[in-house]
């Protein structure tokens, strides 16, 4: 794109053409906000998975599921596990929205950060349900 | 006809004359040795980072479901020098993205915008997570 000290617009589609389907539609905001709100709730959720992880480091199978066991345990992981990996899938599209090109490599790379989140997400919920069950 | 692209990079001005609009300057521009940049693209890396930290994690949870023999196994790798090492980066990287996570939402706020403000806040973000780095390992390593 050439630099013009002298801008000019040579579209030749009407205003209103132009100004349809791009932006105001309220959703563009909608991941930022996503981001936002999964990081506040990650501030407690956080706390409680270092002190359970540093409290489990050394606990055998039975020792974990005895921990899980305990319902408030199970919830709190499983909703740690659930909002990092929304959040995790948040922040790695940003990224490599960002910096990753051409478009062909951005989807992929999208596509199957999606498809990770989901899956270890998962991954993780069944196996802290299969513990505390 | 030109380039879609090169409508879109001309706007109005608050006096409604037609502007092309500024670049933000690409990363080569920036000093990353400055606290601005540099806790920027350390929240970042970080994050990035955490990513696998998180793989870590769902690994332990999943080897714990399946069993001792798999958990033990687990334990061993992440035991082992190079594994320990590993977890104190994530330590550290954890505590450092929480802790400019925290920067993060009071800008987002509206808050500690200010030169001095956010300098300030930056080095109490690095120091912070290197002292709850600590902590943490200590602890971990009072439990075992």
């Amino acid at each position: 794109m050439s630099s013009n000290s002298n801008p000019s617009i040579h579209i030749r589609r009407s205003p209103l053409g132009r100004a349809k389907g791009l932006g105001a539609a309220k959703a563009g905001s909608a991941h930022w906000w996503a981001e936002r709100v999964s990081s506040v709730a990650l501030i407690p959720l956080t706390l409680y998975a270092i002190f359970s992880v540093v409290a489990l480091g050394h606990a055998d199978a039975a020792g974990v599921a005895a921990y899980m066991a305990l319902p408030w345990n199970a919830v709190l992981f499983i909703a740690f596990a659930v909002t990092l990996y929304h959040h995790i899938g948040l922040g790695l599209t940003v990224v490599i929205e960002d910096y990753v090109r051409p478009e062909a490599q951005r989807i992929t790379l999208t596509f199957i950060v999606k498809a990770g989140v989901i899956l270890l997400g998962l991954l993780s919920v069944i196996s802290i349900l299969k513990l505390a069950l | 006809m030109k380039d879609v692209r090169e409508a879109l990079m001309v706007g109005r001005n608050s006096e409604g004359k037609l502007v092309r609009r500024p670049l933000s300057p690409h990363l080569q521009a920036y000093n990353m040795v400055r606290i601005s940049s540099g806790t920027s693209i350390m929240h970042r890396i970080t994050g990035v980072a955490l990513s696998a930290g998180a793989l870590f994690l769902t690994v332990w949870l999943a080897a714990a479901a399946a069993g001792d023999s798999v958990l033990s196994v687990v334990q061993a790798v992440y035991g082992s020098v190079i594994g320990l090492l590993v977890l104190a980066g994530f330590t550290w990287a954890l505590w450092y993205h929480f802790l400019n996570g925290l920067r993060h939402l009071a800008w987002d706020a509206g808050k500690g915008f200010e030169l001095p403000d956010m300098h300030r806040s930056g080095k109490l973000v690095i120091a912070g997570s290197f002292i709850l780095a600590a902590v943490t390992v200590v602890a971990a390593y009072l439990v075992w």
